[in-house]
């Protein structure tokens, strides 16, 4: 393979893959959007900014998915175009997976849970 | 009527007309579809990371009568950590991007410092831990505690294994330069680290934040 060659394809790849590297000014935008999202969670839990402690983990949960979405923007260059859009793919069908299985599994463990309290074993006594 | 969306040459015969299968393999350029095939393997990694979070999230509340999250995490330990894991992010973009601009001695400078901050992620983890099972918190106490091992540690182990790979990769730069097949390594452990990151913080929001909450 020739100087030439290969010169040509590192281009062509570039290009055509749609892979994007990111500059400096990407990365230090992704950064420091980082470090505030990160400071505010932690801040909010450490001063209990909030009364309630469910507003607080609604809040936290809420930066945390802000902060993924900076992460694969910024950091892992997630687009549309990367891959002819095969890498979005995976991550759309990996996402529903996570949250069938994140969701599910704190949903029927949840019920579990409350239908086997030591209440409810009179019911099963009653039973023929 | 064909020339509004021209078709590519590939896909048809000698006289113009489509082909539904194609003749010979289009030609693929060495390595061009390792990003794809390693942004599968992550994903597969984070299908790995969802079911301990699920257990985590199962299993979390399960104390046994022993210590809770609020007895056991220290927030300010693990802010540290979280800052060490982020600067090692960025210092890792620091290293990608002097790669672009193929130089090897910044590439192997910026490496260096984020294989600093990786293991001083892992120092305090391990102390942290070794200060848990100290208390008496280990993984045997609870379901609580077995969870919280199970998943921070394979976290952990993903972020050691990164750490074993970049020395790998700077020993490599070392001997052959930014030749393109390790600039594709590079880019593939880029993947691998900037993902650890993104599941960190899964892990300092559900695990610790939200714990300090329960």
């Amino acid at each position: 393979m020739s100087a030439h060659d290969q010169g040509h394809h590192d281009m062509h790849g570039h290009h055509e893959d749609g892979q994007d590297h990111g500059s400096f000014g990407s990365y230090m935008i992704g950064f420091i959007l980082s470090v505030i999202l990160t400071a505010i969670p932690f801040w909010l839990v450490m001063t209990g900014y909030f009364a309630s402690p469910q507003t607080t983990a609604i809040v936290i949960l809420g930066f945390a998915i802000v902060q993924i979405v900076v992460h694969m923007i910024y950091f892992l260059h997630m687009n549309t175009r990367s891959q002819g859009g095969w890498s979005m793919m995976a991550l759309i069908f990996t996402l529903i997976l996570v949250v069938i299985t994140l969701s599910g599994s704190m949903w029927v463990m949840y019920h579990l849970n409350t239908n086997m309290m030591p209440g409810m074993t009179h019911d099963m006594s009653q039973m023929p | 009527m064909a020339t509004a969306s021209p078709i590519d040459p590939a896909f048809l015969d000698q006289d113009g007309n489509p082909l539904f299968h194609l003749d010979h393999e289009p030609h693929h350029p060495e390595g061009s579809s390792t990003a794809l095939g390693f942004w599968i393997y992550l994903m597969s990694d984070c299908l790995i990371f969802a079911c301990l979070f699920a257990t985590y999230g199962v299993l979390g509340g399960n104390y046994a009568a022993g210590p809770g999250p609020r007895d056991l995490f220290d927030l300010p330990l693990v802010a540290l950590n979280t800052a060490m894991l982020l600067f090692s992010s960025i210092t890792y973009g620091f290293a990608m991007l002097a790669m672009e601009k193929n130089r090897a001695g910044a590439t192997q400078g910026w490496l260096a410092i984020t294989g600093l901050f990786g293991l001083a992620f892992l120092s305090i983890e391990l102390y942290e831990f070794s200060h848990l099972i100290h208390e008496g918190a280990t993984p045997m106490r609870s379901g609580f505690l077995s969870a919280f091992f199970t998943l921070v540690g394979t976290h952990g182990l993903h972020v050691t294994f990164g750490c074993i790979w970049l020395v790998t990769l700077m020993v490599q730069i070392a001997r052959k330069g930014l030749i393109p097949a390790n600039q594709r390594r590079l880019m593939c452990l880029s993947m691998f680290w900037h993902f650890l990151d993104v599941v960190w913080i899964g892990v300092f929001t559900f695990v610790y934040l939200m714990g300090m909450l329960r």
